[in-house]
């Protein structure tokens, strides 16, 4: 691997999310700038619990693949290397082989040789229970104490990576690095740091990078490089339709953070309070005065999800103009009525399932803070029902669907036919998860995780 | 975004985009990006929005709020625990994206 001297990194991010898709000629102009690494992050834990919950993929495996086959030509042809986190989106182990296998295919199909390395992520409860009870875990705001049966109860639990894990398998020979769960940041910053490049401002640019074109004017539009040297970085757009300004790039550190001024990582804590943000040219932002903050305990943050039940959803509409002007009377009587039945048919107590009714069109998204109370034109009534079965959810679904179709308003003398638009009317969700941890374990840089240099056994 | 009502400004009408978003699992965070300083100057106005208000409009507790006023960028932006956790049964916005709208529709004082 190209070994420059160490005065400049580029780091070249194409796409806020692998699998999200980046004109190819976004990559084309990354490399004629010179990219020294390619970083891409693939997973979040923004679109729920679901995904870590039953280690699934939220992009398919055509869109990963399609992704991987640019990034992987293009970390061949410049001889450069690609860093991929929080594979199969919530870097679970199975997350990291589907990646691995994905890239697998691609290499052979492309007549591309280059070293894997994989890093899993994933925790093991009883071990987690001796950080527990050796007092080794933190609760982060909001959570509460960490139990054993919470770590017992999770389908999966992983620990969020720093950039130390990626920079020992680079060191190690490896040209393309699958990390499990890992910071978003580190994905981009493992590089740069190898190479000698200071901290805040290595930090600082890998916030900014982590989703691509957000950072930009036109955050549609392809991805950007970030270059970084020994007193701070500029910040510059791979499509010729996008620019970035100082504006456009400091408010990116307020995009999903509590705190817009620091970012606690594994090994310390960026500051950006004393950072300068200043226009280049049209196009290209420079960021000096980024600091970062080494802590004095390593931690490691956890991410757990558990199974909370199994949903059934139902959904029906109103649009008469009766009942619509007193929807929240005929959601109370239809809240009553499911209740009532279902302690009559199925012998259930409200205790022992749960249900919410939402009236899209009416208050669905904010419910108590929606403060709008004009007459809505037509109301969908969405009932999700959450039992401790697929069977009971759907047996309580089924009892409310006569309702949902006929329940009259309070002054009705006679049954109104609402407006189910499909049939039939129950969708079963399987089960659904919900996140239990918002915890860091006291710990060392590499100990909670696994590399495997080379190709997958399974392959 | 526009949702001036009966009288007087709101403070989407002041702003180029008000926002909400998760910040991890846990907590929600939003932001006002106004116009200009004079937006600006009305919404960090600490009498105007403040931990109390914020408490009021999202039925939570105002010791958990945070509040940022960032004047280089015209944003003041706040964050608070998640009062329902993500994905659960009770949470109709899994990204917490549409939870700006409390916020954005606040009236200008004095209009």
């Amino acid at each position: 691997m190209d070994n420059r001297p160490g005065d400049v990194v580029r780091v070249l991010a194409a796409t806020g999310m692998l699998g999200s898709g980046f004109p190819e000629a976004t990559i084309e102009r990354g490399l004629e700038l010179g990219a020294d690494v390619i970083s891409v992050d693939g997973g979040s834990t923004d679109s729920g619990p679901y995904y870590l919950g039953s280690a699934s993929s939220k992009s398919t495996a055509q869109a990963v693949k399609r992704d991987l086959r640019h990034l992987l030509r293009a970390s061949a042809r410049a001889n450069i290397p690609l860093i991929v986190g929080s594979c199969g989106t919530s870097g679970t182990d199975k997350g990291v082989d589907w990646v691995a296998g994905i890239v697998a295919d691609v290499m052979r199909e492309e007549g591309i040789d280059l070293k894997v390395a994989r890093i899993y992520s994933e925790q093991d409860a009883a071990h987690l229970k001796d950080d527990v009870a050796a007092g080794r875990v933190r609760a982060l705001a909001p959570a509460g104490e960490l139990d054993s049966e919470t770590l017992e109860s999770c389908t999966h639990i992983v620990g969020v990576m720093g950039h130390e894990p990626i920079v020992e398998a680079l060191q190690g020979g490896a040209q393309v690095v699958l990390a499990g769960r890992a910071t978003d940041t580190a994905v981009a910053a493992a590089y740069p740091l190898m190479k000698g490049m200071p901290a805040g401002p290595t930090w600082h640019a890998a916030k900014i990078v982590e989703c691509g074109g957000l950072c930009t004017t036109n955050p549609r539009e392809g991805g950007v490089l970030a270059t970084i040297d020994a007193t701070g970085f500029s910040i510059e757009p791979l499509s010729p339709d996008a620019a970035c300004t100082p504006i456009s790039v400091a408010a990116h550190m307020l995009y999903e953070t509590v705190n817009p001024f620091e970012m606690r990582e594994p090994d310390g804590t960026l500051d950006v309070r004393d950072a300068v943000y200043t226009a280049v040219d049209d196009r290209v932002v420079r960021v000096e005065g980024s600091r970062f903050h080494v802590a004095d305990q390593y931690t490691i943050k956890l991410e757990g999800a558990r199974i909370s039940g199994f949903e059934t959803v139902s959904f029906s509409a109103v649009r008469d103009p009766i009942i619509l002007g007193q929807i929240d009377a005929w959601a109370g009587f239809l809240r009553e009525t499911i209740i009532g039945r279902v302690r009559q048919t199925l012998e259930l107590e409200p205790s022992e399932y749960a249900f919410d009714i939402r009236l899209y069109g009416h208050n669905a998204v904010l419910d108590e803070l929606e403060p709008e109370s004009a007459p809505p034109r037509e109301v969908g009534v969405m009932l999700l029902v959450n039992a401790g079965d697929q069977a009971t959810a759907t047996a309580v679904a089924k009892v409310a669907n006569p309702l949902m179709l006929h329940l009259p308003a309070h002054d009705m003398d006679y049954l109104p036919s609402l407006a189910f638009p499909y049939s039939p009317a129950e969708i079963e969700r399987g089960p659904a998860y919900e996140f239990v941890l918002n915890h860091a374990v006291d710990t060392t840089p590499t100990k909670l995780f696994r590399t495997k240099m080379g190709e997958a056994s399974y392959v | 975004m526009s949702e001036t009502l009966a009288e007087g400004r709101t403070l989407a009408d002041l702003a180029i985009e008000v926002r909400s978003k998760n910040a991890g699992p846990f907590w929600v965070t939003m932001e006002l990006f106004m116009r200009d300083s004079e937006g600006y100057a009305i919404v960090a106005d600490e009498s105007f929005i403040n931990e109390q208000v914020v408490s009021g409009l999202y039925g939570v507790d105002a010791r958990s709020i945070q509040i940022f006023r960032i004047p280089s960028l015209n944003v003041v932006k706040v964050s608070f625990p998640r009062p329902i956790s993500q994905g659960s049964l009770r949470d109709r916005d899994i990204h917490a994206g549409q939870h700006h709208v409390p916020l954005a529709r606040m009236r200008v004082l004095g209009e």
